[in-house]
């Protein structure tokens, strides 16, 4: 179990002013730390990570304390067993991906274990290069890969997919679910993309303004509606004998028209099946 | 005519010596500045800069009452260590290591301060200490403005002057380099010594700018390539 008890000011401008949670997260899970920008979250992870200083904190992963204030208790984060993934990355420029990787990895450094990371994402052909030679979704693999070198205990993702294009974040997605499956580390994910956060993690903790707001599985979280047809919302622009057209997602649609309606009102219209676009 | 090559000598020796020495000292300094949020920042920082602004003159009257035999600290050295820093060479280094200290300093600061937080964050949290992180991580990132500090401390100490006079002298030998030869030829007259001087740290001090200029030009420009 990981225990977190956090009080924080923040100085942010049109944010929270505040930073107070009180959660416990399971082992071997990924919960999603999900709310708006300015909610607190990269703010929490900072903490975790102890780049952070609350003036009043509580924090202990796996039975370890790392955190206390009251016992004057505050790990360095070269102490905390964490791994660390950056928004921006945080690529060393100067050192090949490689040269990261063996960084990261120190003294006791597991080729076997480097190379089987390095085999998974796809990166073996780009080990010699430098990160600026690298596209956004490989520069992500290798901050991943690094961050998992060490098997830490905790593996903090600060929002780590946002900079990448659809199809390569969907892809990093089942990556990061494929490496879950292997090595069952706990993590922690910031993110405030719903189907990610539906996507990848078990719990999540949706923060607003410097406070947990709620707490429990996506769908309870965020309310899955089942068995129901979907249902959307469009506009009458014109009516014309039998017919009417409507204003939907900025297109015209042109339908049969229905007694009663007058330019102006809003009509729902019901969806039955979905297929794929290709 | 015969010149006197020990003054050329004596300048690169004391910019050599001057420059490893800001190395040593200037690195730890900048990164504290780089990293230190406190308010004596400003205070520090201001200290540093003094020697930018302040005529050598000035700074070089109060080291020569600072390390006199007859006052403070100089009495001091004298009576426990019985050493004498005016009128000799240790004393013309602390004076360009004080003289040159914001060259060394700022450029260094300046590159730390524009490298991304998360770059030494990362490397916290992958269990390396700050050491490592100095040397292994930010100093390779900030290579052309170590180049900068390393090449202007070397050239500014070459062209020192007022503050070399005032605590060193002119001693054949010990304190009189070239600057201060090139004073003493065109005294005298002897302006084929003077020549000869000047134009050897004209061209020297022109070849190393030019050197910094051209190589900072293509350590950015790879970066940028890349």
């Amino acid at each position: 179990m990981i225990k977190i008890r956090i009080r924080k000011k923040l100085n942010m401008a049109d944010g929270a002013s505040e930073l107070i949670v009180d959660a416990e997260l399971p082992l071997q899970n990924i919960t999603a730390l999900y709310g708006p920008s300015g909610a607190g979250k990269t703010t929490l992870l900072k903490i975790i990570a102890g780049l952070i200083h609350p003036e009043i904190g509580f924090i202990e992963v796996n039975g370890e304390v790392w955190l206390d204030t009251a016992k004057k208790i505050d790990l360095p984060p070269q102490k905390r067993d964490i791994g660390f993934v950056f928004q921006d990355y945080a690529l060393f420029p100067n050192m090949t991906v490689n040269q990261n990787l063996f960084y990261a990895a120190g003294k006791n450094a597991d080729e076997t274990l480097i190379n089987h990371l390095l085999n998974l994402t796809g990166l073996v052909a780009f080990a010699n290069h430098k990160p600026e030679t690298l596209s956004g979704g490989q520069k992500q693999r290798v901050a991943l890969v690094r961050a998992l070198i060490r098997k830490p205990s905790l593996l903090l993702l600060d929002e780590p997919l946002s900079a990448l294009d659809n199809e390569t974040r969907i892809q990093l997605q089942q990556e990061l679910l494929q490496l879950h499956n292997e090595y069952r580390f706990s993590a922690l994910l910031v993110s405030h993309d719903i189907a990610e956060v539906y996507h990848l993690a078990g719990q999540v903790l949706a923060i607003d303004k410097g406070k947990i707001v709620k707490t429990g599985k996506p769908a309870e979280v965020f309310g899955l509606i089942e068995n129901e047809s979907i249902r959307i919302f469009a506009q009458v622009v014109s009516v014309d004998g039998d017919w009417m057209t409507v204003l939907l997602d900025q297109r015209l649609y042109k339908l049969k028209y229905i007694n009663g309606l007058s330019v102006g009102d809003r009509v729902s219209l019901g969806l039955g099946d979905a297929e794929k676009i290709l | 005519m015969e010149i006197d090559l020990q003054p050329l000598w004596l300048t690169f020796k004391l910019a050599s010596i001057t420059t490893v020495c800001l190395l040593i000292i200037g690195l730890p300094l900048a990164a504290l500045l780089a990293q230190s949020r406190s308010k004596l920042k400003s205070i520090a920082e201001a200290l540093i800069s003094l020697p930018l602004v302040l005529p050598p003159s000035v700074l070089g009257f109060y080291l020569l009452l600072a390390l006199s035999p007859a006052h403070g600290l100089g009495a001091l050295l004298q009576s426990w260590f019985n050493v004498r820093l005016v009128f000799t060479f240790p004393g013309l280094v602390i004076g360009s290591i004080i003289y040159s200290l914001p060259f060394m300093v700022h450029p260094i600061q300046g590159g730390l301060e524009a490298l991304p937080e998360s770059l030494q964050q990362a490397s916290w949290t992958l269990g390396r200490s700050k050491t490592d992180t100095f040397f292994k991580v930010l100093l390779p990132n900030i290579r052309p403005a170590l180049l900068t500090g390393i090449v202007l401390t070397f050239a500014h100490t070459l062209g020192e002057f007022g503050l070399v006079l005032m605590i060193g002298g002119s001693i054949p030998g010990v304190t009189k380099v070239a600057s201060i030869a090139i004073y003493n030829e065109a005294e005298a007259l002897n302006f084929h010594a003077a020549h000869v001087y000047s134009a050897v740290l004209l061209v020297i001090s022109f070849c190393i700018l030019l050197l910094v200029y051209i190589i900072n030009k293509r350590l950015i420009k790879n970066r940028l390539a890349l």
